[in-house]
């Protein structure tokens, strides 16, 4: 206990020479590389916003942009995980295609056909998203122990796996488009009613506000149990009073976004409801597979920074070597975050065929890409050893932003893929350049 | 111990006959080497002598291809790591292995982490625990919050020596572990041996500086070519003998010899 009460003093000592904007940093504890991402995508959000003359920062525009992110989001936040174990997964997006035809062609075919189930039988999208889920832990589990345990390199691994997925998805249904899908699996792909509606968006809202609070609670009392060095209390009401803004700024802005003229007719006619002079105002409120992103976010956070497994999982991609010697079991951790890897794949396929109502061989072509550049964009080193999820999801977020905001300003396909690739780069770059000098 | 005869009762450690080859090269061949409660025993030899790979089958790091390791007596099973940790065998590697990019606490506990009731990671317990063991090997470290690569050479020396003595080892394996010090750092490290010493615990050193291994050490046992020399009391033999073990493998009338000793006497 004598480190602490000659610490404090040392510390306040430091503290009083730093400038304005370092203490506060200090005091707050926030990772500035997180709030250089945010900054660059607030620029890159209102310059477009700017030069589309007012498109971009709309409910109805930044409610679909949470809609796009959602799948490649969720994947980037497992191959974080692979990216910090020094591997690579090549294979995501074909992973992706093959389980979205699997989930298709067991829900609009094989369980209705060959098992006899009536349409719209609630077991049929659970069995399809199960179904799903259990080949995609599957297919990682494959992949994880060939490279692994008969120590084959992740990158030709998954090369091959790019490939073979892709054509095992084309046998499927020799390249034929299965549609459509089961109602309540659609749902998963956001829309008018895959989206949970006002009231419920405030309440999610209000208890991630409520979860914060609590959070911030107990780890103070945690500090104080140990009697470690406590942040300033104002330092923790600012970032709770930020943190429960921007959530209910999002919720708000869910709930600004109109269902469109024609459903709102549909839906009031169905139930007898007479729509007023002005129109109804129904909003949309969070879609549910941003929901499922969220969620995806929390649950692999919440593994990578509390759990001994993502413990081992940063230890390992700090030094392999080290981690052996430690007594872990380093092949099974590996294998361990490639099922993660296509247990995430399946959900992101769930989402992006329920988006398009259809199992196409073609879903998910080249999202490797986009999965890679965002958690490399989200701060992963691929040198491995450190990445955040959160970063990973902001990267995938920022991607699609310049993605849909060069739709937007009109910009032809092959130019939107030239700013892409050099935006990857020079954010590699400053990502490097802030990395030497920290 | 200035007693000529050897230390009795059950040893520590007895390896009895260890050889482990890689490809076509006997990288140990046939040594034996024991270890009592409370002794300092020294490994001492070329590059590629053979100490490293021996002790590392010691601590689980390689697997023998053959002989037996008795532990107090019994047999023991070591066949990775986390056996000989079972057995209270703590190695501080020559490369320290640390991970680089995860704090102290995160190192100490690496394999062995604090739990909460929840079956999460209980960093602020680990992180208590580890300010009160580095406390008392470095009492000025304060750099708790920050990824190990950033500490100096002497910090992660003394964040890889916590990490050995945090669990109650009962046999040390120290793998060079003044190299990457300084001399005052290096004298801290000579007085923490005698510490752990004077609390019963049995200590392999392996070290090429001479001088350090007779202020340490009670025993020295030389291995050449992956075979052992021979094995003396530092009291019995002189600083140039050992050299010459060391050297030319010639075996002094104070040391018991091994199979690796030169044979022109006999």
């Amino acid at each position: 206990m004598t480190d602490t009460t000659s610490g404090q003093p040392a510390d306040t000592a430091r503290a009083s020479e730093l400038g304005a904007v370092a203490r506060f940093l200090k005091a707050t504890e926030l990772d500035t590389r997180m709030l250089g991402m945010v900054g660059a995508l607030l620029v890159i959000w209102v310059g477009i916003h700017i030069l589309s003359g007012g498109l971009f920062l709309t409910p109805r525009n930044l409610w679909n942009l949470s809609v796009q992110t959602s799948s490649v989001a969720i994947m980037a936040t497992g191959m974080v995980l692979v990216i910090v174990m020094r591997n690579i997964d090549l294979s995501v997006g074909s992973v992706e295609g093959v389980i979205g035809m699997v989930m298709g062609v067991a829900q609009a075919e094989f369980l209705i056909r060959v098992i006899g189930f009536q349409v719209g039988n609630p077991w049929i999208w659970i069995i399809a998203l199960a179904a799903g889920v259990v080949l995609g832990l599957a297919i990682g589990a494959l992949q994880g122990f060939i490279i692994a345990y008969l120590e084959v390199p992740a990158f030709i691994v998954t090369l091959g796996g790019l490939l073979i997925w892709r054509g095992m998805a084309w046998l499927m249904t020799s390249g034929r488009t299965v549609a459509p899908l089961d109602t309540t699996f659609q749902l998963m792909g956001g829309g008018p009613r895959g989206s949970i509606g006002a009231t419920a968006s405030w309440i999610v809202g209000g208890l991630a506000c409520l979860a914060v609070a609590f959070m911030l609670l107990n780890g103070r009392s945690q500090r104080k149990r140990f009697k470690f060095p406590l942040r300033p209390v104002w330092a923790e009401s600012l970032l709770g009073v930020v943190a429960c803004a921007a959530i209910l700024g999002a919720v708000w802005v869910a709930n600004s976004y109109p269902w469109p003229i024609g459903i709102v007719r549909q839906y009031a006619q169905r139930n007898g409801i007479t729509v007023p002079d002005g129109g109804l105002f129904i909003a949309h409120g969070i879609a549910i597979p941003v929901l499922m992103a969220v969620t995806v976010g929390i649950v692999m956070t919440f593994i990578t920074r509390r759990t001994r497994f993502g413990r081992y999982v940063f230890a390992i991609g700090g030094n392999p070597e080290a981690a052996e010697l430690a007594g872990i079991n380093t092949r099974w951790v590996t294998m361990k975050v490639f099922m993660i890897m296509g247990v995430l794949a399946a959900i992101s396929a769930a989402i992006a065929s329920a988006r398009l109502n259809a199992s196409t061989n073609a879903l998910g072509t080249l999202d490797e890409l986009l999965v890679i550049a965002a958690a490399v964009i989200g701060g992963t080193s691929l040198a491995g050893g450190s990445g955040t999820v959160l970063g990973a999801m902001l990267g995938a977020l920022l991607m699609q932003s310049l993605q849909s905001g060069m739709v937007l300003l009109g910009i032809d396909s092959p130019l939107q893929s030239i700013v892409v690739g050099a935006v990857l780069v020079v954010a590699v770059w400053l990502d490097t350049v802030y990395r030497k000098r920290v | 111990m200035a007693n000529n005869t050897a230390p009795t009762g059950t040893p520590l450690i007895d390896m009895r006959n260890i050889s482990i080859a890689f490809g076509g090269i006997r990288a140990v061949d046939d040594a034996s080497i024991d270890l009592f409660p409370g002794e300092v025993v020294a490994l001492l030899g070329h590059n590629g002598a053979g100490k490293s790979t021996l002790i590392k089958i010691l601590s689980g790091a390689y697997k023998r291809d053959a002989g037996q390791i008795f532990v107090n007596g019994e047999e023991a099973s070591i066949s990775n790591p986390r056996d000989a940790k079972k057995y209270g065998i703590e190695t501080i590697y020559q490369t320290l292995a640390l991970a680089d990019n995860v704090d102290a606490a995160a190192n100490l506990f690496l394999g062995r982490e604090l739990m909460t009731g929840w079956g999460t990671l209980d960093d602020v317990a680990m992180e208590a625990e580890a300010r009160k063991v580095m406390g008392r090997l470095n009492p000025r470290f304060q750099r708790f919050k920050e990824p190990v690569i950033k500490l100096s050479g002497g910090q992660r020396q003394s964040v890889a020596i916590a990490r050995a003595i945090l669990f109650n080892a009962r046999i040390l394996i120290m793998d060079e572990p003044t190299a990457a010090l300084g001399p005052q750092e290096t004298a801290q490290v000579g007085e923490l041996v005698r510490q752990l010493k004077a609390d019963g615990i049995g200590i392999f050193l392996i070290s090429h500086d001479i001088h350090d291994v007779f202020e340490l050490a009670d025993r020295v046992c030389v291995m050449k070519n992956g075979q052992v020399v021979g094995t003396a009391r530092t009291s019995d033999v002189t600083q140039d003998e050992v050299l010459g073990m060391i050297i030319l493998g010639k075996c002094p009338p104070g040391a018991i010899p091994g199979p690796g000793a030169l044979k022109i006497a006999a």
